[in-house]
């Protein structure tokens, strides 16, 4: 069953096209890296997947079914910026995702956050950036989802902090569900990747298995992406 | 133990190294039972998918097999897992040569090399 669908999909802002006949195809169990430089499109593709905006022409579906209600509950999605009250402190932040989504584990969100050293009783405005979007994605990985969507998600955060990320990525996801990343930040995560969508000027221009990608081009998922893109 | 990666070769075939080097030393012996794919995949810090790929590979090369409903084991055919050492042993040894040779060294002594190294 495909988790994700995306046909002939076009968006355009004040007649400028930012994404031209999209098509795409996702299955579930798979860690997919989109990947694609500062301004290809990867956020708006991302918006309208989580129906934050509306596409001009073309279709979105999640296991057959069309963006709305229903399938806002099965995406657990990671925005590029914070969203949260930061006067909260993060035991309310978890109170709060409990209160809004049915398949959200406090249990696990928890554990996630003593593994990090994160304190609960701490309010949001008292962290660091780092520590902020950690919280963010301890609770989009603490939502039972069938696709998770995490747009850079390691934006600000040291490198001992983006490995714990990766794993807690890796060890979160099941044969259920899928994880898209969104990133520009290749070689950070490569490693983790099952498939690479390369989009670039609002167009896919690559789908493929990365260590089939790898394969045939003797070279890492970063450097085929350079070579494809140069300035 | 941290394992490293080198992105610009599949991440299987070096998972494929790893588990070879874990059967020829002995680290999971003959007919022994194997971790989980996930397991595998929490220790090496990969995607469970490419960890699956790596297993299927050694499958294939019948160092190990699938009990159905039970599990992975290690072949129970010890002259096959010698085999792989004699192999893996016979790369090294070639590779050393080589570089000695590009250094104007020539067998006798690039063994000369070897015995003068101390336990």
């Amino acid at each position: 069953m495909e988790l994700l669908k995306v046909k002939n999909l076009t968006k355009s802002f004040d007649n400028k096209l930012i994404l031209e006949d999209i098509n795409l195809s996702i299955s579930s169990g798979k860690i997919i890296g989109l990947l694609g430089k500062n301004g290809a499109g990867k956020t708006t593709l991302i918006k309208l997947i989580n129906d934050l905006l509306t596409p001009d022409t073309g279709e979105i579906l999640i296991n057959g079914n069309k963006i709305g209600v229903e399938t806002k509950k099965v995406i657990s999605y990671l925005p590029e910026r914070t969203y949260l009250n930061k006067q909260m402190k993060v035991s309310e932040v978890i109170n709060y995702f409990e209160d809004f989504y049915d398949n959200f584990d406090p249990g696990k969100a928890k554990r996630l956050l003593k593994d990090l050293d994160l304190n609960i009783n701490q309010k949001l405005s008292k962290m660091s950036k780092g520590m902020q979007e950690k919280v963010q994605l301890v609770l989009v990985m603490s939502r039972n989802a069938d696709l998770y969507i995490l747009d850079e998600p390691l934006g600000g955060v040291d490198p001992a902090t983006r490995d714990y990320i990766l794993d807690t990525i890796l060890s979160n996801f099941n044969e259920n569900a899928g994880v898209i990343i969104s990133t520009h930040l290749i070689s950070d995560i490569e490693r983790i990747l099952d498939e690479v969508i390369f989009i670039d000027k609002g167009k896919i221009a690559l789908q493929s298995d990365a260590d089939k990608l790898r394969n045939k081009e003797k070279a890492s998922i970063d450097e085929i992406f350079r070579r494809m893109f140069k300035c | 133990m941290e394992f490293t990666f080198d992105n610009n070769v599949p991440i299987y075939i070096q998972l494929l190294e790893y588990m070879k080097i874990y059967l020829i030393s002995g680290v999971f012996k003959c007919g022994e039972k194997l971790p989980s794919v996930r397991e595998f995949a929490g220790t090496f810090k990969v995607n469970p998918n490419t960890m699956q790929k790596a297993l299927a590979e050694l499958e294939s090369m019948n160092l190990i097999y699938t009990e159905r409903t039970n599990g992975k084991y290690v072949t129970s055919d010890a002259v096959l897992i010698e085999k792989l050492k004699d192999e893996y042993a016979m790369a090294l040894a070639k590779s050393y040569f080589q570089g000695m040779k590009r250094i104007g060294l020539g067998k006798a002594d690039s063994i000369k090399y070897l015995e003068r190294i101390e336990d």
